[in-house]
């Protein structure tokens, strides 16, 4: 199934419903469908090889979308915020390209790209042109690449994933019903077109019939007051997000949304305290903890609302911990934890996690990372427990290697977190003459709270071992986080070697 | 009339306004039809009689399996036709739904 084949489907089934609303215009399901076939002539009439977008969520963005997907060609969202050396090798690298944008374009694009429209100016351009040439695609080819997104780029520089046309669809076909919201669902949308679950979110919403609501950029009073003036019954965020929506809401406060029934959070590790504080502010919500790479189609492994009723109503230490677990893996998925050598491992054995599916990509321009088997290494680090929930502990790339011993950051991360002084902290391996590495711990301390070095580390001392008992703390007023929350530890660990104690 | 069926190719009823798009394709030649007349790529909606046993109908977005061959077909777009495989009739595939994650 070709992109440009899920827009035919929606426009014929749901045609006059909404599909999309943002501040300044909305948009029905044939409304998109007639400005993506303009959008398309638009860029066959260019050239175009490939359409950029650079800049937030907005109408343009499904437009620009599948008018590539219905030209045959891929659509490259890009991050917005990313500086000028990083977007103009993005550029670079894909010649002859058109771009949808925010902004003006720089004057370092002027060689490789065809054109740069205005986002507001494109939609004029295209309220002002003739009836699109045709309603159906230029090619029923799902091989094709239809979009190329770039890595976050936490652990190494952004790369382009290729996902071709037939891993979107395996993902929306293996998880999403056709038209199967009721008619009054819509979702709240926050997270940026350039991350998988910006792009996973606009399909999944556009199949099953929901409409979608776009906030721009977040504000939690923004998004609390949205919720509700919309009537939304569906909205994913990343945990940064939550817990900004948690503090507003206030201590011991229920959030008054009487619409909410469904609220999805991934993209990064949710703080236990910010997930239990959003079950009592919301106890008539269904939380859904998402897990999915960017390489995968998005998400891969689900943590339900009955498996968070489940463990937070439970007793036992086992099942309360499925809190900290992604979920089990969807039907169509695959697991395995393989140890260093590539064996696999059984239930509980810590290592590195494979996966295997229709809706695995795992390519990136030029290269499948996919073995014979068509096993993708994700490179997280994880085990599953007797029940089948997968823990993730965090990227291989991220464990510290202190005197021979492998130590996961989260596990020392999760106990700095329990101290009532500490509002974020990370843990990086630091290059160390004796040890190899040795363990920083970076604290964010909460307003007004005074903890200090030794507390912190006899804190941790008390609850781990010594092994794993931070050798340096350091405070800092915030961490280096991507958009969606995923901590940039490598800008720590150059800080430290850059400034020794 | 027997063909290979290739995932992602689209076909058309000529009994009806039924399209399908093959999202599993079984090995080997099968004679696919709709309605009771042959599907293919270019076939004309009314060029053939639709086979009144044959007209329970297809659902736009509904997935229908033939567990024999192992094919399965989303409606893309509804007709009045039944789609058959060699003879055995499609049935509609059950989806377990998913809690929406995104």
């Amino acid at each position: 199934m070709n992109l440009a084949l899920v827009l035919e489907m929606v426009a014929s089934g749901l045609g006059d419903q909404t599909a999309v609303v943002t501040a300044d215009r909305q948009i029905s399901y044939a409304e998109l469908q007639e400005l993506a076939g303009r959008a398309a002539d638009l860029f066959e009439a260019d050239g175009a090889s490939a359409v950029f977008y650079l800049g937030t969520s907005h109408v343009a963005f499904p437009v620009s979308l599948f008018g590539a997907a219905t030209a045959g060609i891929p659509f490259v969202p890009l991050n917005y915020r990313l500086g000028a050396k990083q977007l103009d090798h993005m550029v670079a690298s894909h010649p002859g390209a058109v771009m949808v944008a925010d902004r003006p374009p720089a004057d370092a694009w002027s060689s490789s790209l065809v054109r740069c429209y205005e986002r507001h100016d494109l939609l004029a351009l295209l309220d002002e042109q003739g009836r699109a040439s045709r309603q159906a695609p230029a090619s029923d080819d799902i091989e094709r690449p239809a979009v190329l997104l770039y890595t976050s780029g936490t652990t190494a520089a952004p790369k382009a994933a290729i996902l071709r046309h037939r891993h979107l669809a395996s993902y929306l076909m293996g998880t999403v019903e056709f038209a199967g919201a009721e008619p009054e669902e819509a979702a709240l949308v926050t997270v940026p077109p350039y991350h998988v679950a910006g792009l996973a979110n606009l399909l999944s919403n556009l199949y099953a019939g929901r409409r979608i609501v776009y906030l721009e950029s977040f504000d939690a009073a923004l998004w609390l007051d949205t919720v509700r003036a919309e009537s939304v019954t569906n909205a994913m965020v990343v945990p940064a997000m939550l817990a900004r929506i948690v503090e507003e809401v206030g201590d011991g406060a229920v959030a008054d949304l009487p619409t909410l029934r469904s609220l999805s959070y991934g993209g990064a590790r949710m703080p236990a305290s910010v997930l239990e504080r959003a079950f009592e502010m919301l106890p008539d919500v269904g939380l859904v903890n998402a897990y999915g790479l960017t390489e995968t189609s998005s998400t891969i492994a689900l943590l339900g609302p009955d498996d968070h009723r489940e463990a937070f109503g439970s007793e036992d230490p086992a099942v309360r911990a499925r809190l900290g677990s992604v979920g089990r893996p969807l039907p169509g998925i695959e697991v395995e934890i393989r140890d260093e050598v590539g064996s696999v491992l059984p239930a509980g054995g810590v290592g590195l996690m494979f996966v295997r599916g229709e809706q695995v990509a795992g390519e990136y321009a030029g290269s499948s990372v996919l073995d014979d088997a068509g096993w993708f290494p994700t490179r997280d680090r994880g085990h599953v427990d007797d029940a089948g929930f997968l823990f993730i502990e965090g990227r291989a790339d991220d464990t510290i290697i202190r005197g021979g011993e492998n130590i996961a950051p989260a596990e020392i991360e999760d106990e700095i977190h329990a101290h009532p002084d500490v509002e974020d902290v990370a843990v990086v391996g630091v290059p160390d003459d004796e040890w190899g590495q040795s363990l920083l711990a970076v604290v964010v301390r909460r307003p007004a709270a005074t903890v200090d070095e030794d507390e912190l580390r006899t804190f941790v001392r008390d609850r781990l071992r010594s092994s794993k008992t931070p050798d340096e703390v350091r405070f800092r007023d915030e961490l280096p986080r991507t958009d969606t929350g995923k901590l940039l530890r490598r800008e720590l660990v150059a800080e430290a070697v850059d400034r020794p104690h | 009339m027997s063909q290979e069926l290739k995932v992602g190719a689209r076909l058309k009823s000529a009994a009806c306004t039924t399209e399908v798009v093959v999202v599993k394709a079984p090995t080997g030649a099968v004679d696919l039809r709709c309605g009771g007349a042959a599907m293919a790529g270019d076939a004309v909606a009314g060029r053939e009689p639709l086979d009144a046993e044959q007209a329970v109908g297809t659902v736009l977005g509904k997935r229908y399996t033939d567990n024999e061959s192992g094919v399965e077909l989303l409606a893309v777009k509804a007709g009045d036709g039944s789609l058959s495989i060699d003879g055995r009739l499609l049935t509609l595939k059950g989806v377990k739904p998913l809690p929406a994650s995104d």
